[in-house]
């Protein structure tokens, strides 16, 4: 048989151009992996299958050209369609695709169950079996519902795995059947975000379909880094285009990114927290000198000045009363910006002109600096600059905010979880609030649904997330709260490796990879497509597929047929499938036929990029936002019913950050330190590589001017730290950061010493788990430490 | 025989290195042999002003390097044991039965080609994934750029579509050896210059 197998793969290759190889050493090694070992019959021939990649929540969504010898991924390639225009652009996996054998041999993947044995958070485990796992984890689960109650479960936010078919959605439909649980909303990655953009446009789809970046003439690439964070796979090629069809574009960000060097013409540094206040000098140049839009300031937007305010809400202040300081008596001149934002008055003048002249024109803004202490004023005052310049409505403009693709889609999860009998909700942030004190939360901490929760949190199921112990603020905490086995009563964690998460639970179970079962993925934020992902290899050791281990457990909570309806993994990934069609893509082929066709993706060419707002342009009146006003909203009616003017104003305003280099904090702590994503993770996920370990290696960022000052040398091993905890971590001294700002990379994996402190490169250990005040977002980039040589 | 070679665009290279992982991935390349490197070309002086900003003078840009299959290969010159050699497509590549690992090539070669893999004792290096090539297929890096910076072909067909430049600072001199490759320039190649920018990455190129 296996003879037969490898014979096949030789003739299929020869046919397909293809090479034979055999499997590395290390793999074999890593696996036990005996040439020639059987592969189940569903499992798909040797030679090369295309697939989407693995869905973790990067911004792209590739695809992946695996080629299987004998049951063993032996080689990764990507996207090699013929054609690669910019209406159907190749999709191509950048390095952490492309390493991802690495991953799915790792010597260190979860096998078996696994039973806590120490004290919680100690790591010491013991193997079980399935039954055994399941006969606990669902007495558990009764006996909780019984004490607590329903509210006391909570399946976190965790993007650990993303397809539509895998990651948490099982588990969610399996706790719904349960009866519910404690549920979120918003995210980590746009909590404010994705809250103060409907306050300006009353939606968050403001974007434009990407092809039409080819049209602008000039992209403030404002915090946004696609070519780290990629933000849509091919979005820093859409930049490319964009250069070569004449776009200028400027780059302003602390750091200078690799698309700074890539993308932009100029690189501007500016303070981390401060780019408000910036886009304030930058709205003050363009009202004195005439550059603003007066024609569709008064057609379609409210609040711009005095004569445009809300009925009844005349005398307030205006957006034009705050930048000309007509009440604070401070004009937001580029003078009083640059003394903040660190960005000389000349540059933003220039800028400010620049943005306010060339037409048509981009604000894209990152999601960085909305993910800090108010970060809620960026996002409106990046709205509000591009309304302000008419870049609303047409080709080659942009709304900026959270700029969601219009069209529909994509959808990241069509899986349906079902309804939650439980109501009440929880900003996403808030959990550990829950745990501490959750029948006293209320409307303040963001609570909705309920008036009160009846129990804090009891019971944690956390699949495919690492966000309760690595991915969460002021790790120490977090660690502690979680130690305390009085508060929360039992965490499962279900994952691929013994993460620092994984390292607090009370049961582990071993999930497989998405090359090891069956799923479905569309894009992240933008593209037309959809990927079929085959199971391709056998799961690893007794782990299975999430959907597997839901319904494994159903089964012995008597909720197997509900849960399952009669459908495997693959099964459900032809309903999904079919449900794109519906939903999305009328001319969607028949399953079956397109795995035989092995394109591993479907896509719809962009001949004619969509634009955000188009009707909305054309007629006002016709076509109004969904705001209250139904224009865009400069002065926002609702905000200012809030009662929260420092915070929370009606119309976007600079606020000096709760830890800033301009409070007393930055007497001891006098870096501002920023956790941005990095090349060689997708959060945390990826941390264990060593291909990109070795291409990205974990360090902190330190311009040359604070390292001199501080006695520390490039490759130096050195300590951030704060009141909250330090970390160790070599150093990279480098010109590409604006002096006063260090760089921890976000998604080191956490690891705790014998004082139960983090004592590992994790930069969340520095960071406060305040929240955002409109949001309750997670304010995890506004952190200010001191570095010292070790 | 045809002469191939690489084309790279330093303008549109972010540094991403997914075709060194590519190429690791395709040769099964253990932690630190890279038949292709990603050097972090930087120079910059800070200057604070009056009114506490902060303004750099500042050139960077990334060079992604592979082997440039000289003409004139000063590592087949350097080789004692004939084991670097040129095949009939002008692809420089190692026959490792001859190889004594002496690393009189990895010194030899101006763009640090040459990997040791030290376990086997014996230099490796990029041979343009010649096996693809005899399938009609492209070298694997050049199809795993993101930013579609490089290019493959006939040198002489991508001298015409390219031009000739060989030389990006602070490479050596490409035309001394016959590097067989086209580069176009990051626009901030003369800054750099004028600012003696360097290699900043040092530990992410070094083979071993």
């Amino acid at each position: 048989m296996a003879r037969q197998n490898r014979r096949d793969f030789i003739r299929n290759s020869v046919v397909a151009g293809g090479i034979a190889l055999s499997a590395p050493v290390w793999i074999e090694k890593a696996f036990g992996i005996e040439a020639g070992m059987a592969v189940a019959s569903h499992i798909p021939r040797d030679g090369w299958v295309n697939l989407g990649c693995p869905a973790h929540n990067c911004g792209g969504r590739c695809l992946l050209k695996v080629l299987v010898r004998d049951g063993v991924i032996t080689r990764i390639e990507t996207d090699s369609r013929e054609k690669d225009t910019a209406a159907d652009p190749q999709l191509r996996a950048c390095l952490r695709g492309r390493s991802y054998r690495k991953r799915q041999y790792h010597p260190d993947r979860l096998q078996y169950p696994l039973l806590r044995t120490g004290r919680r958070g100690e790591g010491q485990f013991k193997r079980i079996s399935w039954d055994e796992a399941y006969d606990l984890m669902a007495s558990k689960m009764l006996e909780i519902k019984e004490q607590y109650g329903n509210e006391a479960f909570h399946v976190p936010y965790g993007t650990g795995s993303y397809s539509h078919l895998n990651g948490r959605w099982p588990a969610a439909r399996l706790i719904n059947l349960f009866g519910g649980s404690l549920d979120y909303y918003n995210s980590y990655s746009w909590a404010a975000i994705s809250k103060a953009t409907p306050t300006v446009y009353g939606t968050g789809v403001c974007g434009n379909q990407r092809q039409d970046w080819l049209n602008s003439k000039y992209i403030l690439m404002w915090g946004w880094n696609p070519a780290e964070m990629r933000d849509g796979t091919n979005s820093e090629y859409f930049l490319k285009l964009a250069r070569q069809n004449g776009a200028r574009v400027v780059c302003i960000d602390p750091r200078m990114t690799l698309s700074a060097v890539a993308l932009a013409d100029e690189w501007i540094p500016i303070r981390p927290g401060t780019d408000t206040a910036m886009m304030s000098a930058m709205a003050y140049i363009m009202i004195r000198e005439g550059l603003v839009d007066r024609e569709f300031i008064q057609t379609h937007c409210i609040g711009f000045d005095k004569t445009q305010m809300p009925k009844g809400l005349e005398n307030e202040e205006s957006y034009t009363d705050y930048i000309l300081g007509n009440r604070d008596g401070i004009p937001k001149t580029p003078v009083w910006a640059a003394k903040i934002t660190g960005v000389p008055a000349a540059t933003i003048t220039r800028i400010a002109r620049e943005f306010g002249t060339i037409k048509p024109a981009m604000l894209y803004q990152g999601y960085g600096m909305q993910r800090r202490a108010y970060g809620e004023q960026p996002v409106r005052g990046g709205c509000v600059l591009a309304s302000i310049t008419g870049n609303i409505g047409i080709p080659g403009g942009w709304a900026s905010g959270i700029a969601l693709q219009p069209g529909g889609g994509p959808f990241w999860s069509i899986f349906p979880t079902g309804i939650n009998p439980v109501k009440a909700k929880i900003p996403v942030f808030l959990w550990t609030e829950a745990i501490l004190r959750g029948p006293e939360l209320t409307e303040k901490e963001g609570l909705i649904g309920v008036d009160k929760l009846s129990t804090g949190l009891k019971f944690i199921w956390a699949v495919a997330s690492n966000i309760l112990i690595n991915q969460h603020s002021n790790t120490n905490r977090t660690a502690e709260i979680l130690r305390n086995e009085d508060l929360v009563k039992f965490i499962v964690v279900q994952d691929q490796f013994l993460t620092s998460s994984a390292m607090f639970a009370d049961l582990v179970l071993p999930a497989c990879t998405h090359f090891e079962t069956w799923g479905l993925e569309d894009g992240w934020k933008y593209g037309e497509e959809v990927f079929v992902m085959p199971q391709i290899v056998e799961p690893y050791g007794e782990s299975q597929s999430d959907f597997a281990i839901c319904a494994g457990l159903a089964k012995k909570l008597g909720l197997a047929e509900a849960f399952t309806e009669q459908l495997d993994e693959r099964g459900w990934t032809k309903r999904l499938w079919d449900e794109f069609r519906q939903l999305r893509f009328p001319e969607l082929p028949d399953f079956e036929e397109f795995l035989k066709s092995n394109q591993g993706v479907y896509t719809v060419p962009v001949e004619h990029p969509e634009i955000s707002f188009a009707d909305f342009r054309r007629d006002p009146e016709k076509h109004p936002l969904k705001t209250p006003s139904g224009k865009i909203e400069i002065f926002s009616e609702q905000l200012f019913r809030m009662d929260q003017p420092v915070e929370i104003p009606p119309i976007p305003k600079y606020i000096q950050e709760w830890e800033s280099p301009f409070g007393p904090e930055a007497d001891s702590y006098p870096l501002q330190a920023i956790g941005p994503h990095y090349m060689s993770r997708v959060h945390s996920t990826h941390d264990n590589i060593d291909w990109l370990q070795s291409a990205f290696p974990q360090r902190l960022f330190i311009n040359s001017v604070d390292a001199q000052t501080r006695g520390i040398e490039d490759g130096d091993e050195v300590t951030a730290f704060n009141h909250r905890g330090q970390i160790h971590l070599p150093c990279r001294v480098t010109p590409r950061i604006m002096p006063g700002v260090v760089s921890i990379p976000q998604g080191s994996w956490s690891h705790f010493g014998k004082d139960g402190l983090d004592e590992q490169k994790n930069v969340n250990t520095l960071v406060s788990e305040r929240w955002t005040p409109l949001a309750f977002g997670n304010a995890q980039h506004t952190i200010m430490v001191e570095v010292k040589k070790r | 025989m045809a002469k191939f070679g690489f084309y790279f665009d330093a303008s549109a290279c972010s540094g991403c290195k997914t075709c060194q992982i590519a190429c690791q991935d395709k040769n099964d390349l253990p932690v630190g042999i890279r038949f292709r490197r990603i050097y972090e070309i930087c120079g910059a002086t800070w200057r604070q002003d009056d009114q506490n900003t902060w303004v750099p003078e500042i050139a960077a840009y990334n060079i992604s390097v592979a082997c440039n299959h000289c003409e004139d290969a000063p590592c087949v010159k350097a080789c004692p044991t004939q084991a670097m050699y040129k095949d009939d497509n002008g692809i420089v590549a190692v026959d490792p039965k001859k190889c004594i690992g002496c690393r009189y090539c990895e010194w030899a070669c101006p763009y640090g080609a040459p990997q040791y893999n030290k376990k086997l004792g014996i230099m490796q290096k990029c041979d343009l994934c010649r096996d693809y090539l005899a399938d009609g297929k492209v070298p694997v890096c050049l199809s795993s750029c993101p930013m579609r910076a490089l290019d493959f072909g006939p040198l002489d067909e991508l001298q015409k579509r390219y031009g000739n430049q060989t030389t990006l600072y602070p490479l050596p001199d490409g035309d001394l050896v016959g590097a067989g490759w086209v580069i176009k320039s990051h626009p901030a190649e003369t800054k750099a210059k004028e600012l003696s920018a360097r290699i900043i990455n040092p530990e992410e190129v070094k083979n071993g």
